[in-house]
């Protein structure tokens, strides 16, 4: 690991403060689960560390209105387990337990979570030398190499990476908004717009500035707790990335939807919101004829690499599934 | 506490081992340079990197680090600590202060071995910078119990043979003496039927398989180690 210098910032602003000098080089450091991890392997190369563990973010508040505020360092596992997000927003709980493990959770934040960095092994392992996200120019191994776990959907030439994290998809489908604050002040952006596709700026994930702090998660009113379900595909039962998941939300009138919300995850560079799909749903009868409808339109469009065309049948058959045990669920 | 060790006759094994620490601590000081923090894994530049068979390079890169001084209490006992800020708090545990319970697997959070208990609540701590934990308090396997007084998840390892090589072992008991607090707590899983509900988790061997998924046993004594974790939790919750 590279040398950084290494400071505790025990105020928002003061944080805010110890990165306004080299922005890009300064890395907020929450539970480290990721950032440790990619520094370790020489990917992540901070100058500066500032350590936002003890910032007074870690409350879960309740909004008027009904809605949820969950500080930016609320423990993934205290997020999960918190009785209103429990009740509330069961979909957000379920996507919280199916990622890492309890050790991870409890070290994880809200904030980092949203900032994890792709899992794709041609970014992760500095000896390769074409990685666009890591060194800009180079050129992308993965799109010729092995691409089993990467996107079908938005990609483009120069990066076919996935986002990692099933906090965020369930975040993508409950419409929250994420707050940040940096030198100029704090801005509210909504998720779908938080995370980027790669395009020609692969290296950028996300459209917060360097320099910016998230603060907090705002979770709008929630009318999906009865009918929610988030699924993960993966290789192996637990502990290991969505090959592909989805959360699914469905706001139910009887048999008759009055309106859905559907999200993958492990298909692109961001949390995937299919409204069309969600359009279909809405006013239907949820019979197996609804879902299937919606989950072939789901999928509609996917661009497969070489190794990955199971994933678009994956993905449309989690639709239907997670459809059909949200629908069942009172 | 190294359960292999007990089995299998404890004077001559730990002999061993201290052998082996004594040669990997050598091996440390002649890659030269390493007065603060001598096992900071890295990219160092290349003259100054370890041989790549050492358990780690010196913490030297271009200009000296600047040294964080951490108070860290472990198991009970407060130390105070001047370590290059890269130095983990695994890597504090093991190397500045001895305690060589805890072990280093991949070192990358993906097989659990080094988990400890930080204010009651399991973590890594090899993903964990120790500068991190100042004033936190830290249990590690040595805290549980000892060979004369073993915890009751200990001595449930022993009993039901809960391990083959014993290596993952002392974060398997750490992660399971966790994972009976948060289930008390009430805490959900991946498994729970409806994380709505609230109350005490119950423990089947599915509950604890899921909650256990963070520690890899690659001897593959699952079968034992839920056994042994199903002993211990309350009964009628299993």
């Amino acid at each position: 690991m590279r040398a950084f210098t290494y400071e505790r910032a025990d105020s928002v602003d003061a944080a805010i403060s110890a990165a306004a000098p080299l922005p890009s080089e300064t890395k907020f450091l929450a539970g480290g689960t990721n950032l440790l991890d990619l520094m370790k392997g020489d990917v992540e190369r901070p100058v500066r560390i500032v350590d936002i563990n003890r910032l007074p973010l870690a409350q879960i508040v309740e909004l008027p209105g009904g809605g949820l505020r969950i500080g930016a360092m609320v423990r993934n596992s205290d997020a999960a387990n918190n009785r209103l997000v429990r009740t509330r927003y069961p979909l957000l709980t379920q996507a919280l337990l199916a990622g890492a493990s309890p050790q991870l959770r409890n070290m994880a934040s809200t904030g980092g979570n949203l900032l994890q960095r792709t899992r794709c092994y041609y970014f992760y392992d500095a000896s390769f030398p074409a990685c666009n996200k890591r060194n800009p120019g180079s050129g992308c191994a993965a799109r010729e190499g092995l691409n089993r776990i990467h996107a079908i959907f938005g990609a483009s030439d120069k990066c076919v990476a996935t986002h990692p994290s099933d906090m965020a998809v369930a975040l993508a489908a409950l419409d929250a908004t994420v707050e940040v604050r940096g030198p100029s002040g704090t801005r509210r952006i909504p998720m779908r717009d938080f995370h980027r596709l790669p395009g020609d700026t692969p290296q950028r994930d996300t459209n917060l500035e360097p320099g910016e702090l998230i603060t907090a998660v705002e979770l709008p009113p929630s009318q999906f707790a009865a009918h929610s379900h988030y699924l993960k595909i993966r290789d192996r039962a637990s502990y290991a990335f969505a090959l592909v998941s989805v959360a699914a939300a469905l706001d139910m009138q009887g048999p008759v939807v009055r309106e859905a919300r559907i999200a993958l995850g492990g298909v692109a560079h961001k949390p995937w919101r299919v409204e069309r799909a969600e359009q279909m749903l809405a006013g239907r009868r949820l019979d197996s004829a609804a879902i299937a409808a919606a989950a072939n339109a789901a999928v509609e469009g996917a661009v497969p690499l070489a190794d990955n065309a199971f994933k678009v049948k994956l993905a449309r058959a989690a639709i239907g599934e997670a459809l059909e045990t949200a629908g069942a669920m009172s | 506490m190294a359960m292999a060790e007990k089995r299998n006759g404890p004077d001559k094994l730990s002999g061993i081992g201290r052998a082996r620490r004594r040669f990997l601590t050598e091996a440390g000081a002649l890659a030269g340079g390493a007065a603060v923090a001598p096992y900071v894994h890295g990219a160092d530049p290349p003259q100054a990197r370890a041989p790549a068979t050492s358990p780690g390079a010196p913490a030297t890169s271009g200009a000296a680090p600047a040294v964080t001084h951490t108070r860290l209490i472990v198991n009970g006992r407060s130390h105070e600590l001047d370590l290059d800020p890269r130095v983990t708090l695994l890597d504090a545990l093991r190397e500045n202060l001895r305690l060589t319970g805890t072990k280093k697997g991949c070192d990358r959070g993906q097989c659990g071995a080094c988990t400890v208990l930080v204010n009651g609540r399991r973590i890594n701590s090899c993903l964990s910078l120790a500068a991190a934990h100042d004033g936190d308090e830290v249990t590690t396997i040595e805290g549980l119990g000892t060979p004369a007084a073993m915890h009751p998840m200990q001595k449930a390892f022993v009993s039901l043979d809960g391990y083959q090589c014993g290596y993952c072992t002392p974060g398997q008991i750490c992660s399971a003496v966790a994972l009976l607090s948060e289930a008390e707590a009430g805490a959900a899983s991946a498994v729970t039927r409806d994380v709505r509900a609230g109350g005490p988790a119950r423990l089947n061997p599915e509950e604890i398989r899921e909650r256990m998924s963070g520690n890899i046993c690659r001897c593959g004594a699952y079968v034992n180690i839920v056994a042994a974790i199903t002993s211990v939790a309350p009964k009628g919750r299993t």
